[in-house]
């Protein structure tokens, strides 16, 4: 089985471009040029310069020693939090970024939900000297305002979503809707491994660069490549992608997709796409998504932002379908708790979307001598409100 | 021959009609298609409500919210329309986004859409490649004309592949932009008729998006086949309700 698109841009059934006519071109254009461009020498030079030296990668990968005592078992943390910016996002905003400019692209609009993708590429904007607009749910304007004073200091216009709830969802179609009414200076920056071919596979390959280093850094540690599992987080799912990228062929790894049960499965207010969703189209892509029997598509809920999407990438649709993928919810409450567990034993303050990750030791059990690579995909400076919210801080 | 075919075959600009089922209530559907008819418009498109409409402006995002927040479903648009053949005759087209059609099952609300009298469907982002590899058998089996979009960035080639699919006519999309957001057209968008025009394409040309009045309507039918007022009409309906149709439909096509 191939778990990687094919020519279509499908990952088994997931994927395509259901797209309106008016998107067409713009996303026929990146679609004919995107792997062109990016085997290009020089874009290959650009890309891996300025993740190194200014990104910071490689990032560590940490042996949790006091995590790992904890749930007797050996917890390796890839350290997407030291990434500059915080999170893992930004590996995704340099080559998209990069791609823009060769494409001729003057303006770049993007989405966000956490404010993380949004501060990435209002950060890479004002790398180049671009044009940065970024939709922003109005719920999320409140709840991340330290991500929404960073990019409007980074010189980005921040343009709240009113529509529907307000969050991820909203902004994206906001930012979907800007792109059909700018068709041909402007670069879309998709945040995750969502929307219509190529954005999806374009998406992971940027962000493959976790496993790669992943691979590199365990033989170092363990003597070999492979851990038996990899654990990250699912919103659109491009931290999750990203980690197990160089992995998917490789049946022995144990691929570990942790999605955001909001206040439980079973409370009408979760985000878990893969136990509530069924298949349709959100945002361009066939996949898993949250709807009424009536296909409209619901409002999701999460206490992290970041996987508060109805959907998710159809990579991780056709890694549930196929079984290829262990998908678990986790809880606003288990994951607050599974966060602050992490400040207590390892003096790392996580991202809430990356202690959802952390928060599976508690249910899911493994052996004392299983090596797990969770991936940790940002850090917490952002969610400082809800933690002290949260706990009475 | 289809309705559709019947209409496009009067030598006349056509004034076609949007408006969100379920808007301003519920049960309007039936009585605005009749009000619309008894106005002297040539087609209409019943839009189908959805939760993300990714091509639409904020007038139709509010009548497609308000409309679902009144009831209005996909099962419930059938039930309402199940005798309108009895007193309209223009044709009617359903426009809609393609995810609550492919949960009421394609098949299923191609049946249903033949069963009421639905001779043509608009669904812009079920693109032209999906169609017609797994839906064009199922929408010819119930004699409905799939009606595709272009805009001012489509290719001549892919306009050409686009005529060649069609049956019905051609949604000529004014200028780049979600619905309802333009005041009138410039030369830029003249330039965009006329060019399209004289393409001599098989298929009939209707303008689309940004029509408001019958200035633009003019403009617009200038070197086209017809018009679609959507936006401007949804206006309308939630300044003046239904009482207010039949003058401005009149506003619109007074020689
Ligand atoms: C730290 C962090 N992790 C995870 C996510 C979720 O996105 P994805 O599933 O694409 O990795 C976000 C999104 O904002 C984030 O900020």
């Amino acid at each position: 089985m191939n778990y990687n698109v094919n020519e279509k841009g499908y990952y088994g059934e997931f994927g395509g471009a259901y797209i309106p006519e008016m998107l067409y071109p713009n996303v026929e254009e990146l679609r004919q040029n995107y792997l062109k461009v990016m085997a290009e020498e020089s874009f290959q030079k650009e890309f891996h310069e300025l993740l190194k030296d200014y990104v910071g990668r490689p990032t560590p990968l940490y042996f949790a020693k006091r995590l790992s005592e904890k749930y007797n078992t050996k917890i390796y943390l890839k350290r997407e939090d030291l990434c500059h910016t915080g999170a893992h996002k930004v590996n995704n905003t340099i080559g998209q970024i990069l791609m823009a400019k060769r494409l001729g692209k003057t303006r770049i609009i993007a989405e966000t939900g956490a404010g993380q993708h949004g501060v990435a590429t209002a950060t890479v904007c004002a790398l180049m000297g671009l044009e940065c607009i970024v939709f922003m749910g109005e719920v999320d304007i409140k709840r991340q305002a330290p991500n929404v004073a960073r990019m409007k200091m980074l010189g980005a216009k921040v343009v709240p979503a009113t529509s529907g709830s307000k969050t991820l969802k909203d902004a994206t179609n906001e930012a979907i809707r800007d792109w059909i009414n700018n068709p041909v200076d402007t670069h879309y920056i998709i945040g995750s491994v969502v929307g219509p071919h190529p954005y999806p596979d374009m998406v992971a390959r940027f962000q493959s660069v976790i496993s790669e280093e992943i691979k590199t850094q365990l033989k170092e540690k363990e003597g070999r490549e492979n851990p038996d599992f990899v654990v990250a987080c699912v919103g659109g799912g491009s931290n999750a992608a990203g980690a197990f990228y160089h992995y998917l062929e490789t049946p022995e790894v144990g691929i570990i997709a942790v999605e955001a049960a909001g206040k439980g499965i079973d409370s009408g207010e979760s985000a878990a796409t893969s136990a509530l969703g069924k298949v349709g189209i959100i945002h361009g892509s066939k996949t898993l998504l949250m709807q009424t029997a009536d296909g409209q598509i619901t409002e999701p809920h999460s206490i992290s932002a970041g996987l508060d999407y109805p959907g998710v990438g159809p990579m991780h649709a056709s890694l549930f379908a196929s079984g290829r993928g262990e998908f678990i919810s986790i809880t606003d409450d288990e994951a607050m708790e599974a966060g602050l567990e992490l400040c207590k034993l390892e003096g790392i303050i996580p991202a809430i979307e990356s202690s959802h990750a952390l928060a599976i030791f508690e249910t899911r059990k493994f052996k004392k001598d299983d090596v797990i690579v969770v991936n940790l995909s940002g850090r917490g400076d952002k969610d400082l409100d809800t933690y002290i919210k949260h706990f009475n801080l | 021959m289809n309705k559709i075919q019947n209409k496009l075959s009067e030598n006349k600009r056509l004034l076609s009609i949007y408006f969100t089922a379920g808007y301003p209530k519920l049960d309007d559907t039936v009585e605005i298609l009749q009000e619309l008819e008894k106005s002297g418009v040539d087609l209409v498109e019943i839009g189908l409500p959805f939760s993300d409409p990714l091509a639409d402006g904020p007038t139709i995002q509010a009548s497609s919210q308000e409309a679902l927040k009144n009831g209005m479903t996909t099962d419930l648009l059938f039930q309402q329309l199940k005798d309108v053949r009895a007193t309209v005759s223009i044709p009617l087209i359903l426009m809609g986004y393609f995810n609550p059609v492919l949960q009421f099952g394609v098949e299923n609300f191609c049946k249903k859409c033949a069963e009421v009298g639905i001779d043509g469907l608009i669904l812009p982002d079920l693109p032209l490649a999906e169609y017609e590899e797994h839906y064009a058998e199922i929408f010819k089996k119930y004699e409905l004309i799939n009606i595709f979009l272009i805009t001012p960035q489509t290719s001549e080639e892919r306009i050409r592949q686009i005529d060649s699919a069609s049956e019905g006519f051609i949604y000529m999309v004014s200028s780049a932009s979600v619905t309802g957001s333009s005041d009138g057209f410039g030369e830029e968008q003249e330039n965009y008729f006329e060019r399209i025009a004289s393409m001599k394409l098989n298929s009939p040309l209707i303008v689309g998006f940004g029509i408001s009045d019958s200035k633009s309507f003019q403009q617009a039918t200038k070197n086209t086949n017809g018009a679609i007022i959507g936006s401007a009409f949804i206006k309308m309906l939630s300044e003046k309700g239904l009482g207010g149709i039949t003058s401005f439909i009149s506003s619109i096509i007074r020689v």
